[in-house]
């Protein structure tokens, strides 16, 4: 996009070129030039930036529209000696960086954009985790919740606690509401799943409810998949890679965790529907040698989509650290290197899109809000999601309830048997909120990034002791300000790297 | 032909008359209309009642609507039953001057032609596929723009309707508000938009802050729920920012329900313009495709008007449409043996003054169905 092109040279062809225009074709008498409509001064419009690359440094402005500038047009723009009407500065003005006095209406349009992407905070907490057992025939190396073995009933949550926990999700505005199940594997308490499906359908006066199990699909049986099929119930799973990586990675009696999911898969499929069940993978030590046979992978198995998604610091995979664990770097590699990969299978016509990728460009080239819990501003705890474990306590996020299983209950913001303005109001949620918005968070209030990326206070207080994160150590910020440099990077120096992106918006 | 015409309530030296067949049983109110010499410049009502009218008029039909202007010695027909372009005329005032203005505006007092709507509207056949509410600029008749929502949706409530203002009075909330509150059941109004930026807008339309009334327009349409067309007139001043100004839709008015990138039409201030406004669409069309890539990725719906096929890369031929109303649109010698002619949109008649020097019949058999 030639879109630069005002540097000393260029200005001098640019204004003969308005002067011969202007000879050649002149409108009639009784009609103005375009010099009569044109000012010759701005003033700057509210901005962040920060170094980009060696040589650029990037722009954005309160609604996420960005710029890249080399430093001496940047120097030009903040003082005022930016020439007025040219490539460049028609296309700061468009963006919203500046602002002369041919117009007045940059801040409605700023202010709309802004709203549209706060839009989802009326609906408040849509999101609904039901932990409906903590039993689990895996022993996953990573695995975030005390694994115990399928014999301990007294890990199951009862028929009392779901009912009370369907009543306080009904309390919440959203119109749209989504129910996931979550354990252990939720499937060896099906019982229970069905009988919450049962209950909220029963319940639901009016409004769209959607259904999630998260399942590694080893208890799949015909019995799940009518009923899942009648309910229009969706399914989440884990696929690590391969099967070699993927089963050293989620070890269960008879070391067959992958071929179970694929055959899970399959199954779902063909009862439901081809867009019935998706995948997460989980990257570990080993995983970062390989991502393209991971992805390989995902495209044998019939997935569009792939989350390159980051190790938490929870629960056991804190304990396997040593053997599991990654630094931060490596992983920005594997993920690089992966997308890297993805992008090429695009353009080969498979059609796989990266979801964190997908994501993040919704929110750098549109004004539209996604619904990604960990990565909101003001944090997605609470006010876009609840978790309710099966002992019956609620916590702010699925990060707060395993922090619990570590024996933190930092998170935890109530029982189900306390009343919703409890929980909501009176637990301190909105204290922590409150303190760690980007915009009140030091390094972050000035990150031009700040449009695109949100606040994870549990991950913050789990890794360096303080929901409000310490940007130059953490890992969080380390990443998403990486990833994101990345995509802006594609879509500015790599054509047919970004028409690949954005078709994924 | 033998036809006679009911007359509406007579509005000052004017009167409407729906034209219907003869029956036996005539009233007063009726006037013949017969065919005579062809060279009669002049209608006059006759002694008897009868109306004699040139056989230029020959193609007159039951249900067609006409005006008779008794001092000024004028008939216009103002309504044809088969046609898909009706027009509701509202004013020749406008508040912007667009230099290629295809309809330049006279500041004169046509309010006139209000009253004449509002007659006319319920003397239309409930059949009509589509209305369209144009001028000069609709939106200067305030809450009598109202009154003539209100009055289609009553008469015609299955006919679509459509109006071209340039959206500025939509300024004032309330404005939009009492449209909306018409709740016509299928409603579109088309603002053209010339530029993202504020000054090259206001140059095209030759006013200071039309581009400011215009944005703030929509967005209070979109407030109140209105369905929105977006129009993009291209020639020598706008051509160059189309992708920008495409851009800038998909990031700061992604509501509105479509976009129409247009043709520049020959007539009006065009001609007084020619030289400043005149590009032949060849040399835009890397333009035109990106505009078309950047709205069709945001899923905002494109419509190209008043461009011929076979100057358009055969990517962009789902969205070109025949647009041009059948009153005025042509084709070229050149035309005779294109294989996609039918297909084609065609010249306005107004062309023949200037158009592309690269028309060429396409010759393949080939879909435009992509």
């Amino acid at each position: 996009m030639n879109r630069h092109l005002c540097s000393s040279d260029v200005d001098e062809s640019d204004k003969f070129r308005q002067m011969s225009a202007r000879q050649d074709s002149p409108l009639h008498r009784s009609f103005s030039e375009l010099s009569a409509y044109q000012a010759s001064e701005y003033r700057l419009l509210p901005f962040r930036f920060q170094r980009f690359d060696a040589e650029r440094y990037v722009l954005t402005n309160l609604a996420g529209e960005y710029q890249l500038l080399p430093r001496n047009e940047l120097d030009a723009l903040v003082n005022h000696r930016l020439t007025p009407n040219c490539d460049l500065y028609d296309s700061l003005k468009a963006a919203h960086f500046l602002a002369d006095t041919d117009s007045q209406v940059s801040l409605d349009l700023l202010a709309a954009q802004y709203r549209t992407r706060a839009a989802r905070l009326p609906n408040f907490t849509s999101l609904h985790l039901f932990v409906v057992t903590l039993r689990c025939d895996h022993s996953c190396q990573y695995c975030q919740v005390s694994r115990v073995s399928q014999d301990r009933v007294a890990f199951d949550m009862t028929r009392e606690t779901a009912d009370r926990a369907i009543r306080l999700m009904l309390r919440s505005p959203s119109d749209e509401l989504k129910v996931e199940f979550q354990g252990g594997e939720p499937l060896l308490n099906f019982d229970l799943i069905r009988h919450i499906v049962t209950e909220v359908e029963r319940l639901i006066d009016g409004r769209t409810v959607q259904f999630v199990i998260t399942s590694n699909l080893s208890q799949l049986n015909d019995h799940v998949l009518e009923f899942a099929r009648r309910h229009n119930i969706f399914f989440s799973t884990s696929i690590d890679g391969p099967a070699d990586l993927h089963d050293r990675n989620r070890p269960r009696p008879g070391s067959d965790s992958y071929a179970r999911a694929a055959a899970g898969i399959a199954k779902i499929r063909q009862h439901i529907g081809p867009d019935s069940v998706a995948a997460l993978m989980t990257a570990t030590a080993e995983s970062l040698t390989q991502p393209e046979r991971i992805i390989d992978d995902y495209v044998r198995l019939g997935f569009t989509s792939i989350f390159l998604r980051f190790i938490s610091p929870y629960g056991f995979a804190m304990r396997s650290a040593a053997r599991i664990g990654y630094d931060t770097e490596a992983f920005i590699q594997f993920f690089k290197r992966g997308l890297s990969h993805i992008i090429s299978l695009n353009q080969q016509g498979i059609p796989l899109r990266e979801t964190y990728s997908s994501l993040l460009l919704q929110r750098i080239l549109t004004p539209y809000p996604t619904g990604y819990v960990d990565l909101q501003s003001p944090a997605g705890a609470g006010i876009s999601v609840l978790a309710y474990n099966f002992d019956g306590k609620v916590y702010a996020s699925d990060e707060g309830r395993m922090l619990a299983e570590m024996n933190d209950e930092r998170f935890c913001l109530g029982t189900v048997f306390d009343d919703y303005e409890h929980i909501i109001s009176n637990s301190g949620l909105l204290q922590v909120i409150h303190d760690t918005m980007l915009e009140g968070t030091p390094g972050c209030c000035d990150c031009a990034f700040l449009p695109y990326c949100g606040s994870d206070p549990v991950f913050h207080y789990r890794t360096q002791g303080d929901v409000v994160a310490h940007q130059p150590t953490s890992s969080f910020c380390r990443r998403n300000m990486e990833i994101i440099r990345h995509l802006i990077m594609l879509l500015e120096d790599d054509a047919a790297a970004a028409d690949v992106l954005r078709s994924w918006i | 032909m033998e036809l006679s015409a009911r007359i509406a309530p007579a509005v000052g030296p004017r009167f409407i008359a729906r034209v219907c067949e003869l029956s036996a049983s005539a009233s007063d109110e009726d006037i013949e209309l017969r065919l005579t010499n062809p060279y009669l410049l002049r209608h006059r009502l006759l002694p008897n009642g009868v109306l004699a009218v040139p056989a230029q008029l020959s193609y007159l039909g039951v249900g067609d609507i006409i005006r008779i202007d008794q001092r000024a010695g004028d008939l216009r027909v103002i309504y044809r039953r088969t046609s898909p372009h009706n027009v509701l005329f509202t004013t020749e005032r406008c508040n912007s001057r667009c230099v290629m203005c295809s309809q330049p505006p006279r500041a004169i007092d046509d309010s006139y032609l209000i009253d004449e709507i509002l007659a006319t509207i319920p003397m239309m056949a409930p059949d009509t596929q589509e209305l369209c509410i144009t001028g000069g600029e609709p939106t200067l008749l305030g809450p009598r723009l109202i009154e003539i929502v209100a009055a289609a949706k009553r008469h015609l409530p299955n006919t679509s309707l459509h109006m071209l203002t340039n959206g500025r009075l939509f300024k004032y909330l309330q404005f939009a508000v009492g449209i909306a509150r018409v709740a016509h059941p299928d409603f579109m109004i088309g603002i053209p938009l010339y530029s993202d930026i504020a000054s090259r807008h206001d140059f095209v339309v030759q006013a200071k802050g039309a581009f400011d009334e215009t944005v703030r327009g929509l967005l209070n349409l979109a407030r109140v729920g209105q369905r929105i067309e977006l129009r993009f007139v291209i020639h020598r001043q706008t051509f160059s920012r189309l992708p920008q100004t495409a851009r800038f839709i998909t990031r700061n008015l992604p509501f509105v329900d479509q976009v129409a990138l247009m043709g520049l039409e020959m007539t009006g201030f065009t001609k007084s313009n020619l030289e400043a406004l005149w590009i032949d669409p060849i040399e835009y069309q890397a333009q035109l495709r990106e505009a078309v890539d950047v709205l069709s990725q945001a899923r905002i719906p494109v419509m190209i008007y008043n461009h011929q096929l076979c100057l358009l890369d055969k990517g962009m031929w789902p969205q070109a449409r025949k647009s041009i109303s059948d009153w005025k649109n042509i084709y070229m010698p050149e035309c005779e043996p294109c294989s996609v002619r039918d297909e084609c949109g065609g010249f306005f008649a107004s062309a023949t003054l200037r158009y592309s020097k690269h028309i060429a019949p396409v010759r393949e058999p080939v879909s435009t169905t992509c």
